[in-house]
């Protein structure tokens, strides 16, 4: 299978998360959407790590998964103690900070 | 395929990596580490001198790391990491600005409930939450590392000689501000709202930047910025992979500096955060970031200049006329200096729009004027209370000229500073990026760029009208006297803004030094 079809998947993913922080109002389910475009480019730099035949890309995806992680804990935390004052975990609902 | 793999990994040798050359970053590294262990062992009353102590001991042994390492050029760790002048000017530069935050974080005379950072961050605001854990006096000691932790990003920041390693340290300077952002003592509700806001918009915008790196390395085959700037027009993969990986990384690194259009999380998170958090962000995400968009461009894009540079453009103009009006509605003084903090970064970028080495000297003197007065002024402004923290409505700074002469007079000229009058550090910044812009053919751009000035000095002056040409207040702000470690740090803050406005040579001198020295490739 041509190596560059990934390409376009990683394309399809990256947009469906880009859309879902746009869309989505759950401050999880946005949080989900932004760890869809990481991976979505994980699968780029795995792609082109195959198409250029080195190693670089594959240790870079671990880097990143390493990062991800990092971010999930601070995500989560903020996320949580949030949700315990407001009971709420909608993005629409924190909004006492605007104009 | 996998044979030649396999030939390829056989040949892998560890990279030399010279300690003593990273000895500043590797010294803040261990200060945060050492910061944590004290966390967890030291007895709470003791952790509030230690860690102070610990942190600012951290930045200055650094500082003299940076000192002693100047006139370095070279890349170190398998050219992950570049050690030139322009780098260790900003290393130096984030060093002073921490160790002035440092000093705020640090502060327990203003508010009668203890410093500006709140008790446990667990705790839960209003009726909900325990009385006895609101009111505590202590302070969630674990803002010293976090803070060590953001610098150690910074530094790596504007040293990364790789796409990836910058990815890196833009996510350990990020992730610490995330969670400072949310430890205010008042005002939970705000500095949690804050602190999700950054976040959630901070981990969008280096999603960009890594989907950006992967492009740059699909079209380089290499995400080290020298190889980069070498493979353009040279390899035969389609240029469309570049002006991705171009378009996303600047989204990621506009972002961190606050341009418009990625600019609508500044305001909330400067509002929001303790001010102490609010003024090392300002100042110091501000050169960490700078430091990497200048390094990326000059370097790994540099030969796609005339390509990017109608970017740049449209970017600086709309940063700096979206900061300088908005600015001008804005009733809460944080909310008015984060829309200043907008409009700057534009004028920052008006430097950069020249692309040649006096846009890096200007930025550089640029972006430590700036630094020292807006730490000031969040240093000023975190002394002006009432019964309920910060009185950071602008209406209750009503005639605080005729009550404390000397705390508005100070805060006017910081302001005028800020203007960009002549006399202070804001008009020799200001005069260093537009002279390179100007050699630079980015004419047009100074022209808007003084209109916007106009525009924002009106709304500095109205503060300064506010102050002195209105009646006081029957219940108004008190202004805290008591000798702190705010007032040290505003005195310094003040006194850089004065000195750097009237005898700016020695500093100049140095950033053109360390500009002409240039990046190393």
């Amino acid at each position: 299978m041509n190596p560059a079809n990934y390409l376009i998947l990683a394309a399809l993913l990256f947009t469906i998360g880009t859309a879902g922080v746009l869309v989505r109002r759950n401050a999880i389910v946005v949080f989900m959407s932004i760890e869809l475009m990481l991976n979505a480019s994980n699968l780029t730099l795995v792609t082109f790590s195959r198409l250029h035949g080195t190693l670089d890309g594959q240790i870079m995806a671990f880097f990143v998964m390493v990062v991800a992680a990092a971010e999930v804990v601070i995500g989560l935390a903020i996320i949580l103690s949030i949700f315990r004052t407001r009971r709420s975990a909608s993005v629409d609902d924190v909004n006492l900070l605007k104009y | 395929m996998s044979a030649s793999l396999l030939a390829q990994t056989e040949k892998i040798t560890p990279p030399s990596i010279e300690y003593s050359s990273l000895s500043p970053l590797l010294i803040v590294f261990v200060v945060a580490l050492i910061g944590v262990l004290v966390d967890a062992f030291a007895q709470r009353e003791a952790r509030r001198v230690i860690q102070p102590v610990l942190a600012a001991g951290g930045f200055i042994a650094a500082f003299v790391a940076v000192a002693v390492l100047h006139g370095r050029h070279a890349l170190l760790a398998a050219n992950a990491v570049a050690i030139d002048a322009p780098a260790l000017f900003m290393q130096g530069t984030i060093l002073v600005f921490a160790l002035l935050s440092v000093l705020l974080v640090a502060e327990r005379q203003l508010d009668s409930a203890g410093g500006a950072i709140v008790a446990s961050a667990a705790i839960t605001p209003g009726p909900k939450g325990s009385t006895a854990a609101r009111t505590s006096a202590d302070m969630q000691t674990e803002a010293y590392p976090l803070m060590v932790f953001s610098v150690t990003g910074m530094m790596l920041f504007v040293a990364s000689n790789n796409l990836l390693v910058m990815f890196v340290a833009l996510e350990i300077l990020s992730l610490p501000l995330y969670l400072l952002a949310g430890l205010a003592r008042r005002r939970r509700l705000l500095s949690q709202e804050a602190a999700m806001k950054y976040f959630l918009l901070g981990a969008f915008s280096s999603a960009f930047f890594l989907y950006g790196l992967a492009f740059a390395y699909g079209y380089a085959g290499s995400v080290e910025l020298g190889k980069i700037a070498t493979a353009v027009g040279t390899t035969g993969r389609t240029d469309a992979y570049l002006y991705l990986a171009v378009g996303l990384i600047a989204v990621g690194l506009f972002f961190k500096i606050g341009a418009v259009p990625f600019h609508s999380w500044t305001p909330d998170v400067y509002q929001g955060s303790p001010t102490p958090v609010t003024a090392f962000m300002a100042a110091g995400t501000k050169v960490a970031a700078f430091g990497a968009i200048l390094r990326v461009f000059y370097i790994a894009f540099g030969p796609l200049r005339w390509d990017w540079r109608p970017v740049l453009w449209t970017v600086a103009i709309l940063t700096m006329v979206v900061g300088a009006v908005l600015a001008l509605t804005q009733r809460d003084i944080k909310r008015m200096l984060a829309y200043s903090a907008i409009a700057h970064a534009g004028f920052l970028l008006v430097g950069l729009a020249g692309t040649n080495t006096d846009g890096l000297r200007g930025a550089m003197f640029y972006l430590v004027t700036y630094g020292f007065t807006t730490i000031a002024a969040f240093a000023v402004i975190s002394l002006v209370r009432t019964s309920d923290g910060e009185a950071s409505d602008l209406s209750q700074w009503r005639g605080l000229g005729r009550t404390s002469p000397l705390l508005a007079g100070v805060f006017s000229f910081l302001l005028m500073a800020l203007a960009g009058i002549p006399l202070t550090s804001g008009f020799t910044g200001k005069f260093a990026v537009f002279q390179a812009a100007i050699e630079g053919d980015a004419t047009p751009l100074v022209v808007v760029a003084l209109v916007c000035s106009a525009i924002a000095a009106f709304f500095y002056v109205r503060v300064i009208v506010l102050m002195f040409f209105s009646e006081p207040l029957a219940d108004g702000p008190v202004v805290i006297t008591r000798p702190t470690l705010t007032f040290a740090t505003a005195g310094i803050g003040t006194l850089a803004t004065l000195v750097l406005g009237v005898a700016p040579q020695p500093l100049l001198d140095l950033a053109n030094t360390a500009a002409s020295s240039g990046f190393v490739r």
